[in-house]
């Protein structure tokens, strides 16, 4: 890692899509776009730890990762459920529809 | 090594803000999965095979199935006709071709110059993050299992109100 890529180049590419992701999740009102930036979002976290992990030559970057994975998996479950019932109660996806609390 | 993990960086951040701007969901999730391939390139490039393998089959291969059979479950918007017209209208499967083959030239590239090994990397192989995965983390790999089961369980509940008939 250190004769190729410096970390930070490589925390920079992490930061851009973090920040990228999170932009994409407060701007879009629909609920699909919102998930899909949280992937965006995991994704980035995951791969500051991969490249953390091959700074110093260690495994616990990518035994993160899996976890995060892991994670990811389970999110992108119960969130997909969460749109298609939204879906079925609201007939949209726009999640201004959901304002009830008035939030 | 360095040029591709450079270029695949800026095919990553492309992608990324195609994702987030595009108005056609399917579209953004086609630059999605580039996204994550490119993503998986730099894993590779940086000396983390496992983790690039990982990304493809569980996160391109899985994860992004779940959104495309959503998707289509859900179908918002426009008509069948206009669907057929843009399937063969090359502005719409241009630009993610251009970038996957920037990707496949990449690793091409990695392959040929010296048989998929990076040079000057430290490679952590499957081997060291199985061996630190069932030792010291085998705690966190049962809270992950767990993580899972509440997720299924939670998915099945959710899902089966929604044709029980019940709101």
């Amino acid at each position: 890692m250190t004769a190729s890529v410096p970390m930070e180049h490589g925390l920079i590419l992490c930061a851009i899509l973090f920040s990228l992701g999170l932009i994409g999740l407060l701007v879009r009102r629909n609920i699909i776009f919102m998930l899909m930036s949280i992937e965006v979002m995991l994704n980035a976290a995951g791969l500051a730890f991969v490249i953390a992990g091959a700074r110093w030559g260690q495994p616990d970057g990518q035994v993160m990762f899996i976890f995060v994975l892991a994670m990811a998996a389970a999110e992108v479950a119960v969130g997909l459920t969460l749109v298609l019932q939204f879906y079925h109660r609201f007939k949209t996806l726009n999640t201004d529809a959901a304002d009830t609390m008035r939030g | 090594m360095n040029i591709v993990f450079y270029i695949s960086g800026l095919v990553a951040i492309v992608a990324t803000v195609l994702v987030i701007t595009l108005r056609n969901p399917v579209h953004s999730l086609l630059y999605l999965i580039l996204s994550l391939l490119a993503v998986a390139l730099i894993f590779f490039t940086i000396g983390a095979p496992f983790a690039a393998a990982l990304e493809i089959i569980v996160y391109a291969g899985a994860i992004m199935v779940l959104f495309v059979f959503v998707i289509m479950m859900l179908n918002p918007g426009s008509e069948e006709e206009d669907r057929y017209k843009q399937l063969f209208n090359p502005k719409t499967w241009l630009g993610p071709s251009v970038l996957a083959t920037i990707l496949l030239l990449e690793l091409a590239y990695v392959f040929l110059q010296n048989r998929g090994i990076p040079s000057g990397v430290q490679e952590v192989g499957p081997k060291q993050v199985g061996i630190a995965l069932f030792g010291p983390y085998v705690l966190g790999v049962e809270l992950a299992s767990i993580l899972l089961l509440a997720g299924l369980v939670g998915a099945y509940h959710l899902g089966r109100r929604s044709t029980g008939g019940r709101a």
